[in-house]
């Protein structure tokens, strides 16, 4: 396991059809590494989280976990899901509702074999290890969101998987106790030695926790890469969208970039093709008149979407260059904005980030 | 009375004909309490012929309970459970009994089962196992007529199961035998306890099927239904004692129901 190179434990080639949907994806990922795979809803993330579960068995491709072929069509292999070490941390948590927290914890490992005793002994480990042995003889029905999924997580640890899978560790809870949740799912998964794979459509999920994003749309891999290669470079609108980041397509020819309606921005270096743009909202100006001074690229438009975000705003505005600028609460006071009001929005040439719309 | 309250009133029409309906229904009930001859109660189910009947309804509802339950229950598994072909007419087969006449119930189990019969001959003449006439007869006849009670209501629990349940005992190791007996059963617990009352109130009571297929023979087929028939025509005080036990039985098991299904509903 500590060996000197990282040797992948998790190596499948997924290609699976349920219905109309079809899930096309390849994903390594090594022991001890975390990988979250993010996308909008149905794109199939659970799918994926199933099939390499044994609970959705492939229609091509090949899963393979530490050197044993778990799921191979055209070799017709197909391990059940009972003798993977797969565990899966369900979305909300699944705790048998006829068991106690402990008997939850036992089950495992009294199905993996272990005595009746050494099962309980160590449920009770693992329980303290989550600091949820207080609650060892709760029936599961009456726990709080994040206690469960203390006890599930205890449940899925305790039969020591080679591969952990997370889905939506944090849909089921309350948006204030993510927070400290998300922190202590971190410090659990940093002492995990195996492969972690984590389904979740909220990047600050993936951020806390994992080492590298595969972003998932419509079943195929949009992008894959460290957030920073991701957040700097977004591929398609929705990754930009979910970093909160302004994405256009555009053709350059020198600095002139062009967007499909026509309209022109000035970018700070040159470059020539099929580009992509992006631009922070926070590096764009609204001025009620046009602007004086240095910006390169400014234009007339108009307010279309208002959103507040505690005492931030996005400004959606319109043709011909349809963005969202960020800017304070005390800023749209000062400029009045509404839906529908006519702005001038501006942004520097050095703002534009332009890179190949292809490759990369 | 404010508006609301007489916008509320149900319409006179209809509940005085709710109300016949309740008259319909309890007056029997009245009648056999009041037949009752309360001082000879005792007596009258406690004479050998009462009792034979009583021990023998017993013994073969509780076995057709048990057949029900060992031949239902993966019926209905495999029901809710699986995309086998051909399961709406099996569906349909399991449930044929509960709107058959009984008496063609039984008359088909004597074209099967009767000495003569399909299965009947292979049965006695390799095994000597015969069903008209004997208990096991009225066993079978009794199990036919119930058993779709019980797997209609277990495959309903199971299919109302979320089976993601069973999915994460998997997950967690289990294999299917063990996740059945751990995960699947306790689950659906409430509902099976249910089905299970159901099917004994329903085989304790069987008649048509009973008396076509396995005759009327005091101690070995005669069950209470049939004794209180044959009692009816010449001492009628002992066919009511009996219809009170069979009575007192049917209330019991709706009163214990009634718990457990609302039991049931809980999450």
């Amino acid at each position: 396991m500590a060996g000197r190179h990282q040797a992948v434990s998790l190596d499948a080639e997924i290609s699976v059809t349920v219905g109309e949907f079809e899930l096309h994806l390849d994903l390594d990922v090594a022991d001890g590494e975390v990988v979250a795979v993010l996308g909008p809803n149905g794109s199939g993330k659970t799918t994926l989280l199933r099939t390499l579960a044994g609970l959705q068995p492939l229609s091509g491709g090949r899963i393979t976990l530490d050197g044993q072929v778990l799921d191979d069509p055209a070799a017709k292999v197909l391990v059940p899901p009972e003798s993977r070490r797969c565990g899966m941390l369900f979305q909300d948590y699944l705790l048998f509702p006829h068991l106690t927290a402990v008997a939850n914890v036992a089950f495992g490992l009294r199905s993996r074999g272990a005595s009746k005793s050494e099962a309980n002994d160590r449920a009770l480990e693992w329980l303290g290890r989550m600091e949820v042995v207080h609650l060892a003889q709760s029936k599961s029905r009456h726990l709080s969101g994040g206690e469960a999924q203390r006890v599930a997580l205890a449940r899925v640890l305790a039969t020591d998987p080679k591969l952990l899978l997370l889905d939506e560790p944090m849909a089921a809870l309350d948006v204030g106790t993510r927070g400290s949740v998300r922190h202590r799912l971190r410090c659990h998964l940093a002492e995990f030695t195996g492969a972690c794979v984590l389904v979740t459509h909220d990047p600050l999920d993936a951020a806390a926790i994992a080492d590298r994003l595969v972003i998932v749309e419509a079943g195929r891999i949009a992008q894959q890469g460290t957030l920073k290669e991701i957040t700097t470079h977004p591929r398609t609108t929705y990754i930009a969208g979910l970093m909160g980041l302004n994405l256009l397509t555009v053709s350059a020819n020198g600095t002139t970039l062009t967007l499909p309606n026509g309209a022109t921005l000035q970018a700070a270096s040159p470059a020539s093709g099929e580009m992509l743009v992006v631009i922070a909202p926070q590096s764009i100006s609204l001025h009620l008149e046009r602007p004086e001074g240095s910006p390169r690229n400014m234009w007339p438009t108009r307010v279309s979407e208002i959103h507040l975000m505690g005492d931030r705003v996005r400004v959606l505005v319109g043709d011909p260059v349809p963005v969202a600028a960020e800017i304070t609460a005390v800023s749209l006071a000062e400029l009045g904005l509404t839906e529908g009001s006519p702005v001038w929005a501006s942004v520097k040439a050095t703002q534009i980030d332009t890179y190949p719309a292809h490759g990369g | 009375m404010t508006a609301a309250e007489r916008s509320r009133r149900p319409p006179v029409f209809v509940l005085v004909v709710a109300s016949l309906t309740v008259a319909f229904l309890a007056v029997p009930l009245v009648g056999l309490l009041t037949k009752a001859s309360w001082g000879t109660l005792w007596r009258d189910l406690s004479s050998p012929f009462a009792l034979d009947a009583l021990r023998l309804s017993l013994i073969c509802s509780l076995w057709a309970t048990g057949l029900s339950l060992v031949l239902g229950v993966p019926l209905a598994w495999v029901l809710a459970r699986t995309r086998l072909p051909g399961r709406n007419l099996v569906r349909a087969l399991a449930i044929l009994p509960m709107v058959l006449p009984p008496v063609v119930g039984g008359v088909a189990l004597l074209l099967a089962f009767g000495r003569d019969a399909l299965l009947g001959r292979p049965l006695y003449s390799l095994f000597g196992i015969q069903f008209p006439y004997t208990t096991a007869g009225a066993v079978l006849a009794e199990t036919f007529v119930a058993m779709p009670f019980l797997i209609v209501t277990v495959e309903a629990a199971l299919r109302s199961m979320d089976s993601r349940y069973e999915e994460a005992a998997a997950n967690l190791g289990a294999g299917r035998w063990r996740t059945f007996r751990r995960v699947t059963l306790p689950m659906i617990a409430p509902s099976l306890i249910a089905g299970t009352a159901l099917t004994w109130a329903r085989a304790l009571g069987e008649f048509g099927a009973t008396i076509t297929f396995a005759g009327d023979i005091q101690g070995r087929t005669q069950t209470l239904p049939l004794a209180v028939y044959l009692e009816l025509q010449s001492n009628e005080g002992v066919a009511v004692a009996m219809s009170l036990a069979l009575l007192t039985v049917s209330i019991v098991v709706l009163v214990s129901l009634r718990g457990r299904w609302l039991g049931a509903i809980r999450p």
